[in-house]
């Protein structure tokens, strides 16, 4: 894919946000194509969900422009709310509404975009359609959470962690889902720290540590720099490097923690 | 999985906004589903006035005036006594009579006296004892002969309007109003904040403005129950008067769940726990519970208090409730304490919408 064909979904420059003492973000540039799935890795408190929430105008950041579709979020906010799908880590949705009911509200702020019903055959939740949230298995929830992100029929989605906490069945479904969104057209923005799940679903990422991007590229440009380099293997084991390799190769961390 | 999915998304994409309303309409039924799917609330809102009114009811019932226990030791003074029906007559000997009085038992204990004259002994900060003194003494100096001067009829007034339950139902139905208000908003939304929700909901194209309408509402709708409930039962089992307009009533009660919903909504403009907004509404409620003359007049607190119980919410609508309710106050002669909850509501108001955490 070349600059000249494609357009940027979302473009940060120099971006930085502190809380405190802390510097969660320290300097960040981010391109994201339109079409394109988009990673952003990097181990818990690398400043991912900070990023994340600041291209979704949730944080104000200290510095730095975001550009997203084109728009930015002190003149356009409420244009840019309309065409963005949105899912957060950690959202609980009210436990005493049913699954057709979050939808209803959730669908009731977008003036465009399929109807619950067509949202909910989307996830596959059609027989749990008129269960209370609290009754839904982990996997379910989050099949709804992006269901809520799919209600306006966005062209550019967050997804922050979206298979965290799944068991490995669930999590598979959740992959299934993006790679359908991807192949409709949608534009994705989605953090991670499973490598497994960057390789598989997206076409370019940026790893992050300390607030800063300290790589970028395909994972599998990433993983040929790795082997280039000829760094060791995580385990000793006949097998070519994985986007695994090539993560914990640049932030350490299983060292670190040793 | 792959089958369910349209091959373009475009293709399901209706516009407007799926038949489903203005999202003020969907974000009010949201309210009124969560809570009608809590039991405890809908306890609290609907049951728990009813058995507080039938527990003071009962407990406060009418009954015929009080007949007061009295002690002589003289058998002459007895027989006198005994002329007045409203007194409850025991003969002892001196000794027992008085360890009658000390043990509270009797009000009055009344003593002959070698000379004739007759001691009576009683506490006089005790209105029962005072009463029984002067009955005493009536029926004494009139079987000793004495005619009274000016001739005399009883009329007995026991009408609707000047009863205890009269009086309280108006104070149940104002603290009705207050708490039902506080704890429903407040738990409400600190539980939306603590599930992430509204944040969540921040990165719709919601506007915070329909957030807030739908609470109030939805307390609107809670309203027609809380006062309903009460009043309603007030009148039927208790034959409780209600002399206002009841249009003014209604603007009373509104602008009343208004004032507590901007109050409610300025709890929990910054907690992000349950413990942490319920130590703020404690602390909002508590001295009105206590002041506003719920259960009895806030009248019997020091002049020295009286502008600063006067200013509180609950005492407002609690007298205009009591004047409209009893005495058939108009919206005019409310005028002060529909103030009161007025300038209450705007400031709230404005204090909650500045500091609201809206993530």
């Amino acid at each position: 894919m070349s600059e000249i064909e494609t357009t940027s979904a979302l473009r940060v420059r120099n971006l930085r946000k502190s809380f405190q003492e802390v510097i969660a973000v320290d300097g960040i540039d981010l391109e994201v194509r339109a079409g394109e799935c988009f990673g952003l890795l990097g181990p818990n408190g690398a400043g991912k969900t900070t990023t994340v929430e600041i291209c979704e105008g949730l944080t104000e950041p200290d510095a730095g422009e975001v550009e997203v579709l084109g728009r930015r979020w002190a003149s356009d906010a409420d244009a840019l709310r309309q065409r963005l799908g949105i899912q957060l880590q950690e959202t609980q949705l009210s436990d005493k509404l049913t699954v057709v009911e979050t939808l209803n509200l959730f669908r009731s702020f977008f003036g465009q975009g399929p109807t619950p019903g067509e949202v909910i055959a989307l996830v596959q939740l059609e027989e749990k359609r008129h269960a209370k949230v609290v009754t839904l298995s982990g996997g379910q929830k989050q099949r709804l959470a992006l269901a809520c992100s799919l209600v306006g029929d966005p062209d550019l989605l967050f997804l922050d962690e979206p298979t965290t906490g799944l068991d490995p069945q669930a999590r598979r479904q959740v992959w299934d889902l993006i790679e359908e969104f991807r192949r409709a057209g949608r534009t994705i923005l989605l953090t991670t720290h499973y490598m497994e799940e960057a390789e598989r679903l997206c076409d370019r990422v940026a790893i992050m540590d300390h607030g800063r991007v300290i790589a970028r590229g395909s994972p599998r440009e990433l993983i040929e720099d790795l082997d280039r380099q000829g760094k060791p293997l995580t385990e000793l084991r006949a097998r070519t490097a994985t986007l695994e390799d090539v993560f914990v190769s640049l932030t350490g961390h299983h060292l670190r923690d040793e | 999985m792959s089958e369910s999915l349209p091959q373009t998304r475009r293709q399901t994409s209706t516009p407007g906004r799926a038949g489903l309303g203005h999202p003020l309409l969907q974000l009010v039924l949201v309210r009124i589903r969560e809570f009608a799917r809590e039991p405890e609330a809908v306890f609290w809102a609907i049951f728990f006035p009813i058995l507080l009114t039938v527990g003071l009811g009962v407990a406060f019932r009418n009954r015929p005036a009080e007949v007061l226990p009295v002690v002589t030791s003289s058998s002459t003074l007895a027989s006198a006594l005994r002329q007045d029906p409203a007194l409850d007559v025991t003969e002892l000997a001196a000794d027992a009579a008085a360890d009658l009085l000390s043990s509270g038992k009797v009000v009055l204990l009344v003593e002959p006296s070698a000379d004739g004259s007759v001691v009576y002994r009683y506490d006089d900060t005790n209105p029962e004892g005072r009463t029984a003194r002067l009955l005493a003494d009536r029926a004494i100096q009139r079987a000793a002969g004495r005619a009274d001067p000016v001739p005399f009829s009883d009329r007995l007034v026991r009408e609707a309007g000047s009863r205890y339950i009269d009086f309280v139902v108006p104070g149940l139905v104002g603290l009705g109003i207050m708490s039902n208000t506080l704890w429903g908003l407040g738990f409400s939304i600190v539980d939306s904040r603590r599930r992430k929700l509204i944040k969540r909901l921040m990165a719709t194209p919601m506007s915070r403005t329909d957030y807030l309408l739908s609470h109030l509402f939805w307390r609107m709708m809670v309203l027609v129950v809380e006062v309903g409930v009460p009043v309603g039962f007030g009148v039927l089992a208790f034959g409780v008067p209600v002399r206002g307009r009841l249009l003014d009533l209604v603007v009373l009660c509104v602008l009343a769940s208004l004032a507590f919903s901007a109050m409610g909504l300025l709890c929990a403009s910054r907690a992000r726990t349950i413990e942490g907004v319920s130590g703020l509404i404690n602390l909002a409620q508590v001295p009105m519970w206590i002041l506003s003359g719920v259960f009895f007049t806030s009248e019997r607190f020091p002049d020295a208090a009286q502008p600063f119980i006067r200013a509180l919410p609950l005492t407002a609508l609690i007298d205009a409730l009591r004047a409209h309710m009893l005495w058939g106050a108009s919206l005019p002669q409310l005028a002060p304490q529909l103030g009161t909850l007025g300038a209450w509501l705007v400031v709230c108001f404005a204090l909650a919408l500045k500091l609201f955490r809206w993530r």
